[in-house]
């Protein structure tokens, strides 16, 4: 890599589409329950992703994780995603 | 009927469905490594059941990537068989040749159990054995098995016939204790449109044979590689 390059790091998150019930973040939900956490009104478990590019610019960075997202990181029918940039 | 069966690192069902299409049924059967372009011909193109790229990210999710699926797609897109059993279902999900997608099973559990199924087709070449509403017996063994799609999807899937097998009690009634994965609609088993692509989770390899107890399976492969179009499509195409 030269020194032109610019250094983009997305964290990128999945999780379960808040109308599809997702039974690991019910059994989280029941668990924490079990062992005295009260007052948990909702358990979302997902995936996160950390992805570092090496692209030329801002605009090329997040068209190809949005691609990514789309293709392959998440599934859609059941998936939402959202990114995050952070720094390196 | 030349048959190609597509292994991938973690293919676990393959020999099996090998054993069925070549010594059972006596077609001429390969194997092609997922690393192939090429279906060699192949007529049949079967993604077996296993744990490809050990469930990886999401069931299926990184075999649909993988380079002999561009050839799959092809082969699917100009009407060739393609049947996905089990994680070949989810793979067949995966590169979006059959709509929906899957969930862990409602009770997280895996499950390896045999399951009864009805089914819902009997114009199609893979169900030219069966008659509609045949209830059959047959092992399921996986632990995301729990389909889904929209409501608008699932109404879709059912206005156009495309609700091959669906889990069903002994009796053929559609009970939720019989739909232990808790599949929208208990749907089992799924086509195309053209009728040419089938994806269903139970494993009909491992119920062909008189010697293991139950052939209700048998049929499946054997209309997998019956000659003929037999009536494929036809229903779709009267809107059905």
């Amino acid at each position: 890599m030269t020194s032109q390059d610019s250094r983009f790091v997305a964290r990128v998150l999945v999780y379960p589409r808040a109308e599809v019930l997702d039974p690991q973040g019910r059994a989280i939900e029941d668990a924490l329950g079990r062992i005295g956490f009260d007052g948990v009104r909702r358990i979302r478990a997902g995936k996160s992703f950390e992805v570092a590019l090496d692209v030329a610019d801002e605009r090329q960075a997040t068209e190809a994780v949005d691609r990514m997202c789309r293709q392959l990181l998440a599934n859609p029918i059941v998936e939402d995603y959202t990114v995050e940039w952070v720094s390196e | 009927m030349k048959c190609g069966i597509v292994v991938f690192p973690g293919s676990n069902c393959d020999h099996d469905v090998y054993h069925v299409l070549s010594h059972v049924l006596e077609q001429e059967t390969a194997f092609l490594w997922h690393q192939e372009t090429s279906l060699e011909g192949c007529e049949l193109v079967v993604l077996p059941g296993g744990f490809s790229y050990g469930d990886y990210l999401r069931a299926g999710s990184m075999a649909a990537h993988s380079p002999i699926m561009a050839a799959v797609r092809r082969h699917a897109e100009a009407g060739g068989r393609v049947l996905g059993i089990c994680n070949g279902f989810q793979m067949l999900l995966e590169t979006g040749l059959l709509p929906g997608a899957m969930r862990r099973n409602r009770d997280l559990r895996f499950l390896s159990v045999d399951v009864h199924l009805r089914v819902e087709r009997d114009d199609l070449v893979y169900c030219s054995d069966y008659r509609r509403g045949d209830v059959l017996r047959m092992p399921i063994a996986h632990a995301e098995g729990n389909y889904v799609d929209t409501e608008e999807a699932l109404d879709e899937l059912e206005r156009r016939g495309q609700v091959v097998f669906r889990y069903v009690d002994a009796a053929g009634r559609l009970e939720p204790a019989a739909n232990l994965n808790g599949s929208e609609r208990a749907i089992a088993g799924i086509c195309n449109g053209g009728g040419n692509v089938l994806g269903l989770m139970p494993h009909p390899e491992r119920c062909a044979e008189e010697m293991l107890g139950n052939r209700d399976g048998l049929g499946l492969l054997a209309g997998a590689v019956a000659a003929g179009g037999g009536r494929v499509g036809s229903l779709a195409a009267a809107g059905g």
